[in-house]
């Protein structure tokens, strides 16, 4: 997009070289200068936005996605389709599946049985098209002495063994922490992030600037920047999509776990749920008194990360035995 | 005399800063060029998962509004052509003593729990296609958690709520569970260790690819 900004750039120039030229004979007024130079300036604009890629008008006309109509979704979301379908050549469903009515999502996980086999990372990356180089993990397993305990300045997220768990050690995944009072909303400068009425923290893909205050906001290293140009490869491409989930995101974004929103919504259980060997990982709604979560909620040890920030997380950690 | 000590001074000086600019352009660099331990691994590398998990027939569809949620379960984890047990077991007289089994089941090395642990504390000496509880009652190789609840009481409740084991399918309406036997060898029951996958690369060793124009004027969404 370089090639857009530069085309741009001279354009005001112009105009100053009329106006010298105009004072010295005399025979230009302001009004005329005034548009001669808006007709050049605009034709100067013009040229380079008829020259620009196609969709790059309406790409910096778009609208913030909570003030489109539902007709300009469904517009948004074909023009979605349209564009992966061909850029990855597969047919590309883009939903914008709503939240459900009386749900609250939330999530607890078993530290007393993750075994840090890391499943549950690779699983986030093909169901949610994380760009695999550069690479981007939403799930991070720290390694932590049992003997210290939760101890996240010592904890490895690196480890490398032959098999896991190791004796001495214990095992936590970390990734978005879907807080109810989320910090990383609060500071977004265009509020292209925002917590939805399921709980579930989204950004705006079209609507993030990429300027990271999100990040240095979130207490638990949750969201990711696109440095580079993501890459997915066409055959690894997962193509069922939420508009505010796993659809491709582009350099210069931020992006986070969004509890599967384009399976949860539609009732799925999270692709890493599904995955993980030793059934750590569990998910549900924590409004239903009957919920699995609830469950565990009234019957076991259960704590919140870095409960002392008071983000209020949803999703829980918890010890079966 | 002064003059020269002083260009002496600042030829070292040079030599330093040389050095330093050459050390922080070789060595300091994040990324080296064509570094081989830098892989970044996708989960095109584990062809052995099934990362796109397969649900069990019937639960391909969420339930529909006031239907009842349904529970399934695969079939209980046999090794080949054993079962039903009674095709061989029909024609053998039971033989309830201790031994080391000779003729069958050799391979199977009972580890788990008490050293007292035998084959008839859990199978049945006379109905082999059945197990038995502590009780007597005879149950199916399809009801097994309810053998091993007997023990495990707290995992089996835990089992029941849907919080010890995996589950599969619909948060909201039909899903499957695994009997304990699935993830647990009954005969040897402790989980096995299993190798980690990849580490993520460190960021020292990521490299980003620049937009290139093609991929820009295809991707009308977004700040590139
Ligand atoms: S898949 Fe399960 S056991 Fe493996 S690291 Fe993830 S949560 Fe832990
Ligand atoms: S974990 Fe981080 S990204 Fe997720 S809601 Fe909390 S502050 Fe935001």
């Amino acid at each position: 997009m370089s090639q857009d900004y530069a085309g741009k750039a001279p354009a005001p120039r112009v105009p100053c070289d009329v106006a010298h030229k105009g004072a010295a004979d005399g025979g230009l007024n302001r009004r005329e200068f005034l548009a001669g130079a808006g007709l050049t300036a605009m034709s100067a604009i013009a040229t380079t936005v008829a020259g620009a890629a196609p969709g790059f008008i309406e790409s910096m006309l778009r609208r913030h996605f909570k003030e489109l109509s539902p007709d300009e979704v469904q517009e948004r979301l074909r023009l979605l389709e349209e564009e992966y379908s061909s850029r990855f050549g597969k047919k590309v469903t883009v939903a914008a599946t709503p939240p459900m009515e009386n749900v609250l999502f939330g999530y607890a996980l078993d530290l007393s049985r993750c075994i840090g086999c890391r499943r549950c990372v690779y699983a986030c990356v093909h169901e949610n098209n994380q760009s695999r180089d550069p690479q981007i993990h939403w799930i991070r397993v720290l390694e932590m002495a049992k003997e210290r305990g939760i101890d996240l300045e010592e904890a490895d997220p690196y480890y490398d063994h032959d098999t896991v768990p190791q004796e001495d050690s214990f095992y936590m995944p970390v990734a978005c922490q879907q807080c109810r009072n989320p910090p990383c909303t609060r500071v977004c400068p265009v509020q292209a992030t925002w917590q939805e009425p399921d709980g579930i923290v989204v950004i705006d893909y079209d609507w993030c600037i990429g300027c990271r205050y999100c990040m240095a906001a979130c207490p638990y290293g949750a969201r990711h920047f696109n440095w580079g140009n993501p890459q997915i490869p066409a055959a690894g491409l997962n193509t069922d999509m939420h508009v505010l989930g796993n659809r491709p995101r582009v350099a210069g974004v931020v992006e986070k776990c969004t509890f599967c929103i384009q399976r949860v919504r539609k009732g799925r259980y999270p692709a890493c749920v599904e995955i993980c060997p030793v059934g750590a990982r569990k998910f549900g709604n924590l409004l239903d008194e009957n919920s699995e979560l609830r469950y565990l909620m009234r019957e076991k040890r259960v704590f919140v990360l870095k409960e002392d920030l008071n983000t209020q997380p949803k999703f829980y950690y918890f010890y079966a035995t | 005399m002064e003059s020269t000590s002083l260009v002496v001074l600042l030829l070292v000086f040079a030599a330093i800063g040389f050095g330093v600019l050459v050390y922080a352009v070789t060595k300091g660099s994040h990324y080296k060029q064509g570094e081989t331990l830098r892989v970044a691994h996708a989960p095109k590398d584990y062809p052995e998962i099934e990362w796109n998990v397969e649900l069990l027939p019937g639960l391909e569809k969420p339930a529909k509004e006031g239907e009842a949620e349904t529970f399934s379960v695969p079939s209980p984890p046999f090794s080949e052509d054993v079962f039903p047990c009674s095709d061989c077991h029909e024609d053998m007289d039971p033989n309830p003593e201790r031994r080391v089994l000779e003729m069958a089941h050799e391979e199977i090395v009972l580890d788990h729990g008490p050293k007292s642990r035998w084959c008839f504390d859990c199978h049945n000496l006379e109905d082999r296609d059945k197990l038995r509880l502590v009780s007597g009652s005879l149950v199916d190789f399809k009801e097994s958690y309810k053998l091993c609840g007997q023990c495990h009481g707290t995992i089996y409740r835990d089992w029941r709520e849907g919080i010890h084991g995996r589950r599969r399918g619909y948060w909201n309406g039909h899903k499957s569970y695994l009997l304990c036997a699935h993830c647990h060898n009954p005969h040897k029951p402790r989980f096995k260790p299993l190798k980690p996958l990849a580490p993520p690369i460190r960021p020292s060793s990521q490299h980003f690819t620049e937009p290139s124009a093609e991929q820009t004027s295809k991707s009308e969404g977004g700040h590139s």
